[in-house]
């Protein structure tokens, strides 16, 4: 097989989100790891650019490193004693969380290895990103679940409000 | 005189000539023009501050009725220079209990988004640095990202201040981040891309003239956004000495401020390429294309003069005011922005000669009527509030 210039960025781009992934779970300081998962995220972000999917790209970016990892920062920011190097980076139920990952790693290496891959080598159509746009809010498409994930979201913003106001 | 009115284009065609000539291969050539390009797109923010801060000083001086910096030669305006070695030549100082690897991450992080948004911002149909179809979205994602810089800025330092101004930064740049997104998305709605170039080309009428309410909310949230003053709570020196800033000295304090001059670049050129025509200056840009850059340059500049003219001009805002005033005013003033935008495009019109003018004509009385309504219920809101009869007792006494 031959080495072209994007295998080689692959590998790199895989590499960061992987040293980034070991890292949240890794690392000792809670404020460091959240940290990481930023890396990691950004390098799933330089893997789409890599598949020529240019918005998925930019949406990772713009709601896990701009939005969800700033939510978990400023969670983690709010948290009490965690600059504390006593503190524990696992609690007592760590064998049920070890259990669990190890049966989803489990259940995705079955399937990695299962499912034959189709591979098509072509280049991106023209107007990907206007069928998307089509295509959410066609009604022969996906107009129907995408507007109950708005409903759901918009219930779940309300929610919150609710839940947090002074009575 | 073609070569010299379309300057750029054959420039490029003549560096690419000279190189195909020593026998690179096309491919070749290419990379040496990437590189090239990527190293311009590189150095021009961060050059720009040199022109930016002389520039800061000298406006808000004169605002201010005095001279200014004036022992440096050439008037003061190379002021930069002087700055940089006295940053150069301080001591780099790490606090002893201080994350000293996220202490020294955060100023590097800081100044990446910053630059990286000049990848997309076109200074002509042909001068871009790569005409991405979602060329607005990257802008936005890539700028979210300082938030990230500052908060890390924030916690390695290991300061209470340091720290306040974390959680600001959070609360304050994601609260202006939503009115900032939703007048981008005005736009985007009204030429029907993301792609940076295709707006330009598509402004009939500046949108700044069509749209003033998306413009107003664009320019109060990019001043946000670049953390200026009035809304520069992240740092308000007077409240809690400088916030994030507090713990860092020498050139590391320097590359804060390089990161701000350099977003405010990008907030004035991002601004005058959405609401301000970009390279398009009254039919200037196709008799002397080669000004294209200039105008563009001259533009984002009289944005960043507003910037300082604000500055200069309006005392800064308590917290609870200016969070309120983003989700209170600025956020349901676009939302009905973005509705009216979307009506509007909507609008039947059969002829393809006259239909942007007229479309431009119905938004812009819609605006006008929008801006009305908005200062009424402002105006309402001041008189009910249960603030107001202490308000008036003040403004008697101070009669």
């Amino acid at each position: 097989m031959e080495i072209t210039v994007q295998h080689v960025v692959f590998i790199i781009l895989s590499a960061v989100a992987l040293v980034g992934a070991i890292g949240v779970v890794a690392l000792r300081n809670l404020f460091r790891a959240a940290l990481a998962l930023v890396l990691s995220f950004v390098g799933v972000a330089g893997l789409y650019v890599l598949l020529e999917a240019e918005l998925l790209a930019m949406v990772q970016i713009l709601v896990y490193v701009g939005a969800i990892s700033i939510l978990i920062i400023f969670a983690i920011m709010l948290t009490r004693n965690l600059m504390d190097p006593e503190y524990k980076a696992a609690n007592e139920q760590w064998l049920g969380g070890l259990l669990a990952a190890a049966a989803l790693f489990g259940i995705l290496v079955f399937i990695l290895l299962q499912v034959s891959w189709p591979v098509q080598v072509t280049d991106m159509p023209p107007g990907a990103i206007e069928a998307l746009g089509q295509g959410l809010v066609s009604p022969n498409f996906y107009l129907l679940p995408f507007e109950v994930a708005s409903v759901l979201l918009l219930v779940a913003l309300v929610g919150a409000v609710i839940i947090a106001r002074e009575l | 005189m073609e070569w010299i009115t379309n300057f750029w284009v054959t420039f490029g065609d003549w560096v690419a000539g000279v190189l195909a000539g020593w026998g690179l291969p096309p491919s070749g050539v290419d990379l040496v023009a990437d590189i090239v390009g990527v190293i311009i797109l590189l150095l021009l923010g961060v050059t720009a501050v040199i022109v930016f801060t002389p520039m800061e000083r000298k406006v808000i001086a004169r605002m201010q009725d005095r001279p200014g910096p004036n022992r440096v030669p050439l008037y003061g305006t190379i002021i930069a220079f002087a700055d940089a070695i006295k940053m150069l030549t301080k001591e780099d100082i790490v606090p002893t209990r201080a994350d000293k690897l996220l202490h020294v991450l955060g100023p590097i992080l800081v100044v990446i988004p910053a630059v990286l948004v000049f990848a997309v911002l076109p200074f002509g149909p042909r001068l871009v640095g790569q005409q991405l179809n979602v060329g607005i979205l990257y802008v936005v994602a890539i700028a979210g990202m300082h938030v990230i810089a500052i908060v890390v800025a924030a916690w390695g330092s290991n300061n209470k201040f340091a720290l306040i101004s974390g959680f600001r930064v959070v609360n304050q740049l994601l609260a202006y981040e939503v009115p900032l997104i939703l007048s981008i998305l005005a736009v985007v709605l009204l030429t029907g891309t993301m792609n940076l170039v295709e707006i330009v080309e598509r402004q009939v009428v500046p949108f700044a003239v069509v749209m003033p309410v998306a413009a107003l909310v664009y320019t109060i949230g990019g001043l946000a956004e670049a953390n200026r003053s009035p809304v520069d709570l992240i740092e308000a020196d007077s409240e809690m000495v400088a916030g994030y800033l507090v713990e860092y000295s020498g050139m590391k304090f320097a590359m804060f401020f390089i990161a701000e001059y350099v977003t405010m670049f990008a907030v004035g050129i991002v601004a005058s390429t959405l609401f301000l025509g970009g390279w398009k200056f009254f039919g200037l840009e196709d008799l002397l294309p080669v000004l294209r850059p200039v105008i563009v340059f001259a533009k984002a500049a009289f944005i960043i003069f507003l910037m300082l003219w604000f500055r200069a001009t309006f005392p800064r805002l308590r917290f609870d005011q200016l969070i309120e005033f983003a989700w209170k005013f600025l956020v349901p003033i676009s939302l009905v922005n973005l509705l009216v935008v979307a009506v509007v495009v909507k609008i039947p019109l059969a002829d393809p000669v006259t239909e942007p003018y007229i479309r431009a004509a119905i938004l812009f009385v819609l605006n006008v009527v929008m801006i009305a309504v908005a200062f009424l219920m402002v105006r309402r809101a001041a008189i009910t509030s249960p603030r107001a009869p202490a308000l008036k007792r003040i403004a008697a006494v101070e009669k």
